[in-house]
């Protein structure tokens, strides 16, 4: 039964767990973008090798499970860098950035695409160099358009999180696992205070990704 | 554990881990199927005409989307047979079922919406016109046209549902995922057997989203003016 | 007589099979304002997005002053222009389109003055002072801070020409400017146009379908036909006194 007491005795255990779970979020959102970014750029780019070799990555990573290359990365890290990176840490942190930075790669590439053609041949008839047109011109609409699905993106990133207590780090669903294996009646109050925490640490994520909507909305020239 | 890769483990290890085949598909059609049917209820639950009920709805499926699905597996597998009176303990296909058929069917439900959404407002007008009962309104005017447009999305997360479905593993659904990690456990050898899951869920999964990417540019010319203006207006001379 | 500012020489362009300029020459004086007149599909815009650079002509050559606007020299070997060549010439020219193409997230001050600043390296302060004055000129003046998306079509062409104005180009090109406008906002951005034409040094290409404008602006009226420049001369003698039947003809359903 979900009791007061149940609630406090469980609730500064789950505490703990915050932190983990904050800070992956945090560096996966940030490498996350990073990689949505650079991946985005590289297959506009005039050079096939490297839209080639991009396009592959993007492929492979939005073809698989994010499971699968948590768990791959998790062991292949340490053979690919010949030693142990001396965390699940940055096994977490770049399978959620590397997979959730190729979906939004392409949400990078479509905005840009996206942008009316129209505004490409004024920006060149104001005599604008190509970096100028992406940068003043190109970018800053493409940006607006992005917003949206890369508040989606947040939460969803938010919901990976919870994998990486999988390969053992100490996250809230860590933290919660420990509580039912110790006391399985606990169960049901343990995995809703579990969601309840997730679900208030999604809640700013829900509103920022209402406001980004918002502004989407304007002042943009699109096809 | 093997410091290297080997073509021996991986060929030993393939037909193996390729056993659990046949659940992860399984499991992904039973998911998918839920989803398709719950989503619906989702749909309906939101058309009640009670401002507060409809509240209530929408962040009811606001929780379960924002939630980690992993965590609500856990609830139904673990929890779920706790709770008393209604609970009841599951086996982890159920289990999986539920939980990752719930969470998709909150997704799936606003694909429905945005489909009924999009017929335009002066076909309920005109069917209202016409003088159709409302069972004849939704099933001849507005549900044909709402439901082609969204197949291509629905296929999305047909493909989408297949890469969650491993996480059913951690409850003890032998797919693929589960069969490379208890090869893993055995040979102490993780690498080639996740490779091999790496690589059936790409075979698997690059052929149906090219499929869909050319079903939804097929419905896009057939549904979407937009697409169809833009059309004419390329390589415009005057 | 003054040396052409622009020259089109045996200047062919096809899409895919489809050809649609077969061979065009024409010389444009410096301050001479040229109207383009034609069916849709004869090629009239394709001349001038070929002048700014918009699109590559397939064949024959564009002379800006006295250089290659597609090509360039290498070595003693005339090769494909690269973008810096371009861009030398492309400062020349200005363009007003007929979507108006502008840039919706900037206020219409900012709109006129990011060329300036970021291509001419203009301080910020003296492109803010020209940036305004050519907005009023245009009759904006009192909209600075407005957004594109708040103005009206006839407004927004106006800001359009401002923009362009400001960078001084040498030959200015209107690319069908009133097709895209309401009819009752055609006038405001053809009186524009004619202060613009009254004013200058500055020559002008418009491709139109307003022939009693053409009539009172322009000097010369090229009537473009099936990829080929069909008639041309002073505006009276090709739109009053021309005897080309398909002319005749096209000018009928302009004229009423």
């Amino acid at each position: 039964m979900i009791t007061i007491s149940a609630i406090s005795e469980i609730f500064p255990v789950l505490m703990q767990g915050i932190k983990i779970t904050i800070t992956v979020l945090l560096a996966s959102i940030v490498c996350g973008y990073l990689f949505a970014f650079i991946a985005g750029f590289c297959r506009l780019s005039n050079n096939v090798i490297l839209r080639k070799f991009t396009g592959l990555y993007v492929e492979v990573f939005r073809g698989t499970s994010l499971i699968v290359q948590l768990f791959w990365l998790y062991y292949a890290l340490p053979i690919l860098f010949g030693f142990d990176l001396g965390s699940d840490f940055w096994a977490g942190v770049l399978a959620i950035s590397l997979n959730y930075g190729a979906y939004m790669s392409e949400i990078v590439r479509g905005s840009i695409l996206s942008v009316a053609k129209g505004q490409t041949e004024a920006a060149t008839a104001l005599n604008m160099s190509s970096f100028q047109r992406m940068r003043l011109v190109i970018f800053p609409q493409a940006v607006k358009m992005m917003l949206p699905e890369f508040g989606n993106y947040l939460i969803q990133m938010l919901k990976a999180t919870s994998l990486v207590s999988l390969i053992g780090m100490t996250d809230i669903l860590y933290y919660g696992d420990i509580l039912r294996s110790s006391n399985l009646s606990q169960a049901p109050t343990v995995y809703l205070l579990v969601l309840v925490f997730y679900f208030i640490l999604a809640l700013p994520l829900i509103f920022l990704t209402r406001k980004m909507e918002s502004i989407s909305k304007k002042g943009v020239a699109s096809e | 554990m093997n410091g290297n890769w080997s073509w021996d483990t991986f060929s030993e290890a393939f037909p193996i881990v390729l056993e659990g085949i046949w659940i992860t598909i399984g499991l992904t059609i039973a998911c998918y199927l839920f989803a398709l049917i719950f989503g619906f209820v989702w749909t309906f639950l939101r058309r009640v005409p009670f401002k507060p009920f409809n509240w209530v709805v929408t962040w009811v499926m606001e929780f379960i989307r924002s939630t980690p699905p992993l965590v609500q597996l856990f609830f139904i597998f673990y929890a779920w047979p706790m709770v008393p009176v209604v609970g009841m303990a599951l086996d982890p296909f159920t289990s999986a079922v539920l939980g990752l058929g719930i969470h998709f069917s909150t997704y799936i439900g606003e694909v429905y919406r945005s489909g009924i959404d999009g017929v335009d407002k002066g076909q309920w007008e005109a069917s209202t016109a016409l003088n159709f009962s409302t069972r004849q309104k939704w099933m001849k005017i507005i549900l044909p046209q709402a439901i082609p447009p969204t197949i291509p999305m629905l296929g999305n997360y047909l493909i989408i549902m297949f890469k969650e479905v491993p996480l059913a593993s951690t409850i003890g659904v032998v797919g693929i995922l589960h069969m490379a990690n208890s090869y893993g456990a055995q040979h102490w050898a993780y690498l080639e057997p996740l490779t091999i899951v790496a690589i059936l869920f790409l075979i698997l999964s690059y052929p149906s989203a090219i499929l869909i990417k050319k079903l939804e540019i097929k419905m896009n010319t057939r549904f979407d003016k937009k697409a169809v203006l833009n059309g004419s207006s390329k390589g415009a001379v005057s | 007589m003054s040396e052409p500012i622009v020259k089109f020489q045996d200047v062919h362009k096809s899409f895919g099979d489809v050809k649609v300029l077969k061979g065009i020459d024409l010389e444009i004086k410096p301050a001479e304002k040229v109207a383009v007149i034609g069916p849709s599909g004869s090629g009239k815009t394709t001349i001038i997005r070929m002048l700014m650079t918009l699109e590559e002509p397939t064949a024959g050559d564009i002379i800006v002053g006295d250089q290659n606007l597609w090509k360039m020299e290498k070595n003693g070997n005339m090769i494909e222009a690269n973008d810096k060549h371009l861009r030398e010439i492309r400062g020349d020219i200005g363009m007003v389109f007929q979507h108006f193409n502008l840039f919706p997230h900037m206020t219409i001050l900012e709109n006129c003055m990011t060329a300036p600043i970021h291509v001419k390296k203009e301080s910020k302060e003296s492109a803010r002072k020209h940036s305004i004055e050519m907005l009023e000129k245009v009759g904006l003046g009192d909209k600075l801070d407005n957004y594109p998306s708040q103005l009206s079509g006839g407004q927004k062409q106006r800001v359009a020409m401002a923009r362009a104005l400001v960078m001084r180009p040498k030959v200015m090109l209107f690319d069908e400017v009133t097709s895209a406008l309401d009819p009752e906002l055609v006038g405001e951005v053809l009186e524009v146009i004619r202060d613009i034409a009254k004013d200058g040094e500055m020559a002008m290409i418009l491709v139109t379908h307003e022939m009693d404008f053409a009539l009172d602006v322009a000097d010369k009226v090229l009537f473009l036909d099936e990829g080929v420049i069909a008639e041309q001369g002073t505006a009276s003698d090709v739109i009053e006194h021309s005897k080309n039947e398909r002319l005749q003809s096209f000018l009928k359903r302009f004229r009423s």
